[in-house]
């Protein structure tokens, strides 16, 4: 799978992302445009049929749809629903109704410990398939994080990968800012993880750190852009939360169609 | 009847497959059911909220999970991921708090555990269980272990009499009869006002119920209670926990709903600290007035100012 055909893709998702949330009025679109990528690389060619992916950073949840529509496991009518009355796809996942989304995620601070536990019990069983747990940078406030992070690194859960999606802006901040994180690498190097760094937009960086062999639990710390791909949303914090009017939604569009 | 419940386990673990957690407490007490658990013995450490999301997704996984700590540090602390990692997915998963009410008495506040079934009975699915004598507890954590889905067992103290005769465990049982109106006393604490009972004349003492599950909706009392109820037009109600979401609150309801007549009602439950002093559960519940001699006074005392 070239750059190309990733990125061909990742427009497809990204206009359909865009018009979800458009027509939804829904926000958290900066938070979403920022792991898109990953999600989509993760559901299209990373993840096998008996691995499990958990959104912690339960917000992004207009990503993880679109990215189950783009892998033919979401229809169109569902995402038509999305945040509306009736609807199975809330603003945040509630769980068990798909086999893609397990668990109900939205509460920060959650999905770390599920995955370990999936993992644990796959561990346990000699069960196959990974767990991917997708967090955000501002969720590691979160003390519930360090918590799963020493019991996932003391059970040496090698069959988990953590993803930070590291966008650096939080819900009234940036992260450097509100609670100082950095150096995330190093904080995670002294719990006996594998940790990696990439840009969080590069997919060929992205599918090599992924791929890489680790036996011990894998760290990726994906640094992206927060609304990446639509000028006026990039790295602006009012993107978590803003909806779009007609005029921003049809320069988005054209910003994200444009070659 | 923590050794009970260790004992029940360790007899349950050969029958089935699951994972216990325990939040780093049980020592002299849980090492039989590490030895014999072997790796589904699972210390998750000092860190209560991540047992509990642990605990859930090894559920998510199809295999059922136990999590174990002093009561507060199992219900409390980890409340939201038993409301959304665990009630909201209806995962089952089984918590164990031990030391119910002001069992650990002057351990301090902290310790106890008074509000506890008020806050669990909410969740989505959630079952409680509160064993009323050690005799009790095989029976519960059978029970427990093959009811799919959210649970939390309180345990306390075995406090039945030497000697005495309890009837077989269910959730509701006359545990002492009496021509007397009715008293239903939730857990341990009804194994303290048997002694006490029974030195008062059959004819006139208080009939004593003991109720070991809730909510009502899955546990609803039996006919001979109710028909008991009518019949005294009184209904007492004691437990070691506060008036909010308590069983005393939930009888009430339940009976109200049912068109029972009662027109004397008394609900005898946990003050929390209304001196400001601690000391032993026996002086905690003294404080409360849950104690036998002040239940049994104030019930006669109703009945005779509202007779």
């Amino acid at each position: 799978m070239g750059d190309v055909e990733f990125k061909s893709l990742l427009k497809k998702a990204k206009l359909r992302l865009l018009r979800m949330h458009y027509e939804s009025k829904v926000g958290h679109i900066g938070g979403n445009l920022s792991s898109l990528d990953a999600i989509l690389y993760l559901h299209l060619f990373a993840m096998k049929n008996d691995d499990l992916f958990v959104l912690s950073k339960g917000h992004s949840a207009g990503a993880l749809y679109v990215a189950l529509w783009m892998a033919g496991k979401l229809d169109e009518g569902d995402l038509e629903k999305f945040h509306r009355d009736g609807t199975r796809i809330a603003g945040h996942p509630t769980g068990g109704w798909h086999p893609g989304i397990r668990f109900s995620t939205g509460s920060l601070g959650h999905g770390l410990g599920l995955s370990a536990g999936a993992a644990l019990a796959r561990k346990i069983k000699a069960a196959p398939g990974k767990v991917f747990c997708l967090l955000s940078d501002g969720e590691w406030n979160e003390g519930s994080n360090w918590e799963a992070l020493i019991f996932l690194a003391h059970q040496k859960l090698d069959n988990l990968t953590l993803l930070i999606d590291a966008n650096g802006l939080q819900g009234f901040g940036g992260t450097s800012e509100v609670a100082t994180l950095e150096p995330l690498a190093e904080k995670f190097r002294t719990f006996a993880l594998d940790v990696r760094e990439v840009d969080g937009h590069d997919h060929a960086a992205l599918a090599l750190a992924l791929a890489a062999q680790a036996t011990l639990p894998k760290v990726i710390i994906m640094r992206t852009v927060k609304g990446k791909g639509v000028s006026f949303m990039e790295n602006r914090m009012e993107w978590h939360y803003l909806p779009m009017t007609e005029e921003q939604y049809k320069k988005a569009v054209e910003e994200v169609t444009a070659p | 009847m923590r050794d009970a419940v260790c004992k029940a386990l360790v007899g349950l673990c050969v029958e089935r497959k699951f994972a216990f957690f325990t939040g780093d407490l049980g020592f002299m007490a849980l090492e039989p059911l590490r030895d014999a658990m072997g790796g589904m013995f699972i210390n998750a450490g000092v860190a209560e909220q991540n047992m509990v999301s642990v605990a859930a997704g090894v559920a998510s996984e199809g295999m059922q999970a136990w999590v174990y700590s002093i009561a507060p540090f199992v219900y409390a602390r980890p409340l939201e991921q038993i409301r959304n990692d665990i009630c909201s997915h209806g995962f089952d998963v089984k918590l164990v708090g031990n030391g119910g009410g002001y069992a650990y008495g002057s351990m301090g506040a902290t310790h106890h555990a008074i509000e506890d079934y008020g806050l669990m009975l909410p969740l989505q699915g959630m079952r409680v269980f509160v064993p009323v004598f050690t005799e009790d507890v095989d029976a519960v954590v059978r029970k427990v272990s093959h009811t799919y889905g959210p649970a939390y067992l309180r345990l306390g103290r075995g406090e039945k009499p030497a000697g005495f005769a309890i009837p077989p465990y269910a959730p509701w049982r006359k545990v002492l009869d009496g021509g007397g109106p009715a008293l239903l006393a939730v857990g341990p604490l009804c194994g303290g006002y048997i002694g006490p009972l029974l030195k008062l004349e059959e004819k006139s003492r208080p009939q004593l119920w003991a109720l070991a599950e809730l909510p009502l909706a899955t546990s609803p009392p039996p006919d001979e209670f109710i028909a008991r109820v009518e019949k005294g037009d009184a209904l007492f109600v004691a437990e070691e926990h506060v008036i909010q979401g308590s069983a005393g609150q939930a009888v009430a309801y339940h009976l109200m709903n049912a068109g029972v007549r009662c027109r004397r009602f008394a609900h005898f439950h946990a003050a929390g600290y209304p001196s400001g002093l601690y000391g032993s559960q026996s002086f905690h519940r003294s404080e409360s007035g849950i104690g036998p001699d002040s239940v049994i006074r104030k019930i006669a005392d109703k009945m005779r100012t509202d007779g």
